[in-house]
């Protein structure tokens, strides 16, 4: 994208008006996330920057909206409900999906077009649809309002990504490797673990790490599967935006935007020990 | 083991004595199973957890227990009513009775509220003719029920609780596009004030198409320059896309509230700079612009990630010979460059369309009044108004819109080939 010293002026103007387009929409992109995280240190209970916060007074910050986090009862529950519906949903959702990705993968599958459909299925259906389903059904066999019910919706709605990455991993997946180890008397079980795992584990993790955000961040199906006692943190969010919206909100925000940045990084790193593991770019 | 097959291979026996094509039928045979049942407890998850909830909406849509389990006999009697005069005395004798015996079980409510889904009113009439029931000691009880409201002597409402008494119905489905079936069993258009739902499909059709072209126009020249720069800086800038990607829904149309709203970021930064007055604050959320704002942003990087996928592939060769030979840069664009994104703009248009058709969260959030979509008006019927049946065939037909365009997408891109992160 370099400008190169022969470009005439209307090529020019083009090149930097193109460039701060460009800079603009990135601008749009990230400005939501950036603008939240001085706001939520405002000591004033509004959504804006006082006159004292732009002109850098430190009595303008203060800490009293995370303070009120830890003191509510209810972001603390809502905390501790997120992190067991979304581990619980996750580690379901990984197991039977990694094995589902390795029977899919094999070339001996029947069928498969099909069962991919229908085991990514829950990814494509829009999530009312789903949530309206899991109420109608879930309330029937009463597993509505329970924390079972929840994690079991959670879980259905985050095992395509797992799916999806680990079959993904599995593309180009020597399996005369699996028939050498054999050869050499390993066990299908010793083959798993000593072959078949290391090479699928970053897929693995990068695909659990999607079905924890999607049921850490989901809020369809917890508003209409939940009680009061299953309250989530987007549901509390919800609850917030909704009834009483105070910058405690924007103080969860900020620590949700952390939250993510350390997911991506998490993710990043994996992408490329996954590529140097297949050898797809030199170490 | 098929003749033909021996012969041929008849001459390999393996150590066991067996031929060496059965051997290896057997081989793959075991290996088939294991892969079946690899995959297995994944389906027979998603069927309980997944599919027999879905499919139990879908069902809903066209069920229809309610009023056939509340007046059976009234609705036995109406079978033979020809539809063309008002019912005969027998027919309002035994619905004076159930009427009577619901009242006692309190259960005239349940009746009321179904019928009126069907023909607004109906609900005050039955719980009125409740009310009144016990003035009645016997017969006739035509004038009688008349004489309580006159309504009782429409034949529409004795059409209405016929068509409603039906076990399972397509009414949910003439409903979600504003149709009706009338007194002489015509399919019509709903009465004006009832006629929402053509609207609201037209307006989440626009609001999706508009989200998928603005997301394309923000979306294409990022993709663009993030292909043509070198890799560490284009993964820098990526950084800024997934950024949004990962961060929470609620948290990122929490910030559009703060930016867009009447004392929000943006008017009160317009108003410091002089560009509106203090009273002319302008209107940017709780209606269909918030809504196209914040789901632009939400949708960009679905838009963005296929795009950037494909144009990574795209030679920048290519353009610099074509302006060798003497393409402007602009045409050497417009004839190389753009025939050959094609894929990426067809992958992200599709999934940010599908995306937003169903959309739900944000709409509710920041749409105010004008900007719900059909997403919105399911979890209505399904939390407020308690028409179940109308929310299902609602949700049906989204569900159905969906199918046929992750089909194509299928067809185009091929869902095997979807990229996350």
């Amino acid at each position: 994208m370099a400008l190169q010293p022969y470009v005439r002026l209307p090529g020019r103007i083009w090149h930097y008006s193109f460039l701060t387009y460009c800079g603009m929409v990135f601008i749009f992109l990230i400005a939501p996330l950036i603008v939240i995280i001085p706001l939520s240190f405002n000591v004033e209970p509004y959504f804006t920057f006082t006159p004292a916060m732009m002109s850098l007074d430190p009595d303008a910050f203060s800490l009293r909206w995370y303070q009120d986090i830890i003191d509510n009862e209810q972001w603390l529950q809502s905390a501790k409900n997120s992190i067991i519906i979304a581990t619980a949903a996750t580690l379901i959702a990984t197991t039977l999906g990694t094995l589902a990705a390795l029977g899919l993968s094999q070339p001996y599958m029947p069928y498969r077009g099909i069962a991919m459909a229908v085991l990514i299925s829950p990814m494509i259906v829009p999530v009312i649809i789903s949530a309206a389903g899991m109420f109608f059904f879930y309330s029937k066999i009463g597993l509505a309002q329970t924390m079972p019910g929840l994690i079991l919706a959670h879980a259905a709605l985050g095992t395509p990504f797992v799916v999806i990455t680990v079959t993904a991993t599995l593309i180009g997946f020597d399996h005369s490797l699996t028939r050498a180890a054999a050869s050499l008397g390993a066990t299908p079980v010793t083959t798993f673990f000593k072959v078949i795992m290391p090479l699928v584990t970053p897929g693995m993790i990068s695909g659990a790490l999607f079905a924890f955000i999607t049921s850490f961040d989901e809020v369809v199906v917890v508003f209409f599967l939940a009680g009061f006692e299953q309250r989530t943190i987007p549901r509390q969010m919800w609850a917030g935006i909704r009834e009483q919206i105070s910058p405690t909100i924007l103080a969860v925000a900020t620590l949700m935007v952390f939250f993510s940045i350390i997911l991506l990084i998490t993710l990043e790193m994996l992408r490329r020990r996954s590529e140097r593991l297949r050898g797809l770019t030199p170490a | 083991m098929p003749q033909d097959a021996a012969t041929a291979t008849a001459s390999i026996i393996t150590v066991d004595g067996v031929p060496l094509k059965t051997q290896l039928n057997r081989a793959n045979r075991r290996r088939r199973i294991r892969a079946v049942l690899l995959v297995v407890p994944l389906f027979i998850f998603i069927l309980i957890s997944f599919l027999i909830p879905i499919g139990d909406m879908l069902f809903r849509s066209v069920d229809n227990p309610v009023v056939a389990g509340l007046i059976p006999e009234t609705l036995a009697e109406l079978d033979k009513w020809d539809g063309k005069e008002l019912p005969d005395e027998r027919t309002f004798e035994t619905m004076a009775k159930e009427l009577g015996l619901l009242q006692i079980d309190r259960k005239l409510g349940k009746l009321g509220s179904r019928l009126n889904f069907e023909r607004g009113g109906m609900r005050s009439l039955i719980t009125k003719t409740g009310r009144k029931l016990k003035k009645i000691m016997q017969g006739p009880y035509k004038e009688a029920l008349i004489k309580i409201d006159k309504r009782w002597g429409d034949r529409d409402s004795w059409a209405t609780i016929n068509l409603v008494g039906l076990r399972y119905t397509g009414v949910n489905y003439l409903a979600s596009v504003d149709l009706r079936v009338d007194a002489d069993g015509d399919i019509v258009m709903q009465p004006e004030v009832r006629q929402i739902y053509t609207l609201l499909w037209m307006r989440t059709l626009w609001i999706s198409l508009a989200v998928t072209v603005f997301c394309l126009l923000l979306g294409y020249p990022i993709a663009y320059l993030m292909a043509t720069l070198p890799v560490r800086t284009a993964n820098l800038l990526m950084i800024l896309v997934l950024l949004p990607f990962w961060t929470s829904l609620l948290v990122r149309t929490t910030s559009w509230i703060v930016l867009l709203q009447a004392h929000g970021v943006i008017n009160d930064l317009l108003v410091w700079v002089g560009i509106i007055s203090e009273e002319g604050r302008i209107r940017m959320i709780y209606n269909w612009i918030g809504t196209l704002i914040a789901m632009t942003q939400i949708l960009l990087p679905f838009m963005v990630l296929p795009l950037y996928s494909v144009m990574k592939t795209i030679p920048k060769t290519f353009t610099n010979a074509a302006q060798s030979m003497g393409a402007t840069p602009a045409w050497a664009f417009y004839k190389v460059y753009l025939p050959q994104s094609v894929p990426g703009i067809g992958a992200g248009c599709l999934l940010v369309f599908i995306l937003s058709i169903g959309y739900y969260i944000t709409p509710a959030l920041v749409g105010g009044e004008d900007g719900q979509l059909i997403s919105n008006f399911i979890a209505y019927h399904m939390k407020k108004s308690l028409n179940w049946g109308l929310a299902a065939a609602l949700g049906t037909v989204l569900l159905a819109a969906v199918v046929v365009l992750y089909w194509v997408y299928d067809k185009i891109v091929g869902i095997d080939n979807m990229k996350l992160g």
